[in-house]
């Protein structure tokens, strides 16, 4: 074997036990690995857009919140309906799909900062709308959210109980993980194969120069609306599983915070290389926790009292990590490597 | 109360704040063809800075009329949103005037993360009421079943139209603002020409962030209350309003400030009555679906004036669509 592979096997196993170590610790810790999945399949459904076809989008968790709204109105209470999760997830994935595209079809023409400030504004119509339309018709609930929804049940298997295999117990959040991992090797996958795929190829060129693109005989509009529709596709699926999860959705998840804190992820990262926006994704999803756990005790030890809350602390060390990180690395920590390959593929011939 | 009068006086009112802001957003983008996200954090600073001011004052117990008071607060945001502006500009902008454009517009996101959660830290998590110093008396207009304007309505309309009547005068007439236009028409050119290019972006900064500091007081008055969130949806309307006016135009700012606050006024006063399903046909009215609701609650009202933030998005997003260079803008060429 080569040691690309012992690699390659190591890191899945280390991978498959981390669940169950992380239980030891406290299922706490679970949670927060499975919201930091998500948050990695949501980094790496915006790159495409962001990374991949240079669009900006400022609004991309208007999207998540589709998915998550609609698997939330088809399997609770609320409406009385409980629809399995074959049928929801492609439903939401459609939905937040079409939304992509009607977000897209009148904007795609915009420059790279207006275009971002149109998408935020769409984000915050969205969340307008979730936290209002509970009145005449009771559609969302309004600020107070959904709740009682139905977690991911497949066949008999219930995801929310402590089951039992081999001897170890998996608790629920442990089986989420599981699927959750599942999900991101998909949208890894789907990442990679884009990278070098004919739209992966038409996306750069539109993000490196649209007009030379268009020269060239791509078709921007339809290849851009592509870009957006399939991005908040995946948002739509990331959406659904976090409704799943969490058992509970309410406009408060998805504010421009989470757009901004996505967009950071892949930016931070590096745009359009999966790998750094995965490492992007993972440094911002388990910071914050770490500076949560360590921040209040490390001021009361040095100062005897809690100075700063850790919660805006952390937002004030986030927003100088923006600033540093784009004036001193304005590609992102790991940039992708395109550029490169180009130069060394010129030399060659 | 004549609904339709009442509402377009709060407009004006509202519209010559996103004006004065709008002013900001226009100015800095006629010149560097960016978006400063961070304008709306510095009058959420100038706002919190005058309330502090104010609230010492009037609570120091000395011998001065409330007008007195609320200038001292004015003149004590002003300088420090001038110097925060300038700060802004060297931070988040000239070390990266030639990277790609999504740079700036992400460390200006990661500045107005860092502005806002200073002002939490300083001035605290809930909204601050600002001291009601100023005697609001309240002018009836058009007789009875007239509208209402209040002193300051009134002194915001013309601080605002005294500001744009300055800052014209001093971007047309003045050898300053006469090199600040030579910078916008042309960097390169304006530099050979003797101008220092880096002043004269730093100053439309400054200049912009001076008005934030007044539009920010403006605002603190009108609606009583300060927040360390307040400069997000201010910011973000003001720029739909620069975008409404044609972007990197001043006399677009200006209109497009004032038509979106009217905008925004008229929808959130007549949504309710429009989006009223029980007065359309077919829906409300006899034999319609919804004809026992109506009979019993008088209103099944789709959309109600809790979607007042939508309009200016609407707006913006409908410009950008038909009319990309705004009302005023020349249209600009893609960047090469």
């Amino acid at each position: 074997m080569s040691r690309k592979t012992i690699g390659i096997v190591l890191v899945a196993l280390a991978l498959l036990a981390l669940p169950l170590v992380l239980t030891q610790v406290g299922t706490a810790w679970v949670r927060i690995a499975n919201l930091a999945i998500l948050f990695i399949f949501l980094s790496l459904g915006l790159n495409i857009v962001v990374g991949m076809a240079g669009l900006l989008d400022f609004g991309y968790v208007a999207f998540y919140a589709v998915g998550a709204y609609t698997w939330a109105l088809l399997a609770s209470p609320h409406f009385n309906l409980h629809l399995p999760f074959w049928a929801i997830l492609p439903i939401g994935a459609l939905f937040a799909c079409v939304a992509g595209a009607l977000l897209g079809a009148p904007t795609l023409r915009l420059r790279g900062d207006y275009l971002a400030i149109v998408t935020l504004g769409f984000g915050e119509i969205v969340r307008i709308f979730m936290n209002n339309l509970s009145a005449p018709f009771n559609v969302t609930n309004g600020p107070k959210g959904i709740t009682r929804i139905d977690g991911l049940a497949v066949g008999g298997l219930d995801f929310r109980a402590t089951d039992r295999f081999l001897g170890i117990d998996f608790t629920g959040p442990a089986k989420y993980y599981y699927v959750l991992l599942l999900l991101l090797l998909f949208v890894i996958a789907v990442n990679l194969r884009l990278q070098n795929s004919r739209i992966g190829r038409a996306w750069v060129a539109i993000r490196e120069d649209e007009i030379a693109a268009k020269a060239a005989g791509i078709d921007t509009r339809n290849v851009k609306l592509l870009a957006f529709a399939m991005g908040a596709s995946f948002g739509g699926i990331a959406g659904g599983m976090f409704a799943a999860m969490q058992g509970f959705v309410s406009p408060e998840s998805f504010v421009l915070h989470e757009s901004i804190m996505i967009l950071a992820m892949v930016v931070l990262g590096g745009m359009g290389n999966v790998w750094g926006v995965i490492a992007g994704a993972l440094l911002l999803s388990f910071v914050p926790e770490f500076l949560r756990y360590t921040v209040e005790p490390a001021q009361k030890m040095l100062f005897g009292r809690l100075l700063v809350e850790p919660e805006v602390l952390r937002m004030l060390v986030f927003g100088a990590a923006l600033v540093l990180t784009m004036r001193f690395r304005p590609a992102g920590l790991w940039p992708e490597s395109w550029h490169k390959r180009e130069m060394r593929e010129g030399e060659a011939a | 109360m004549d609904i339709l009068l009442q509402q377009i006086i709060n407009g004006l009112t509202t519209g010559s704040v996103y004006a004065i802001v709008a002013l900001g957003y226009t100015m800095v983008y006629g010149v560097i063809q960016l978006i400063n996200f961070a304008h709306g954090e510095v009058v959420m600073i100038g706002a919190m800075v005058a309330f502090t001011v104010i609230m010492a004052l009037a609570g120091a117990g000395l011998p001065l009329p409330p007008f007195a008071i609320v200038l001292a607060g004015v003149l004590a945001a002003i300088p420090v949103c001038m110097a925060l502006g300038y700060l802004l500009e060297r931070l988040a902008y000239r070390p990266l005037r030639h990277a790609p454009r999504l740079a700036p517009l992400i460390t200006a996101i990661g500045m107005s993360i860092v502005l806002q959660h200073l002002a939490l830290l300083i001035w605290g998590r809930d909204p601050r009421a600002f001291p009601q110093i100023m005697e609001n008396t309240s002018f009836a207009i058009g007789g009875t079943g007239g509208a209402a304007i209040s002193s300051v309505q009134i002194a915001i309309i013309l601080l605002s139209l005294a500001l744009m009547a300055g800052l014209t005068w001093f971007v047309y007439r003045t050898r300053f603002g006469i090199a600040i236009r030579a910078t916008a028409e042309d960097v390169r050119v304006a530099a050979l020409m003797g101008v220092d290019a880096d002043r004269m972006i730093a100053a439309t900064f400054v200049i912009g962030a001076a008005l934030a500091a007044v539009a920010g007081v403006m605002v603190g008055t009108y609606y009583g209350i300060a927040h360390y969130t307040m400069g997000f949806t201010l910011g973000l309307k003001a720029f739909s309003a620069a975008v409404l006016g044609g972007i990197g135009n001043l006399a677009g700012a200006m209109l497009g400030g004032l038509l979106l606050g009217l905008v925004e006024a008229l929808g959130t006063g007549y949504i309710s009555e429009i989006t009223d399903l029980c007065r359309w046909p077919l829906i409300g009215d006899g034999g319609g679906l919804l004809t026992e609701r109506c009979a019993a609650d008088g209103h099944v009202v789709l959309f109600g004036s809790n979607y007042q933030d939508v309009f200016a998005f609407l707006v913006l997003i409908l410009v950008l669509v038909f009319r990309p260079s705004g009302l005023l803008g020349e249209r600009v060429s893609e960047r090469a």
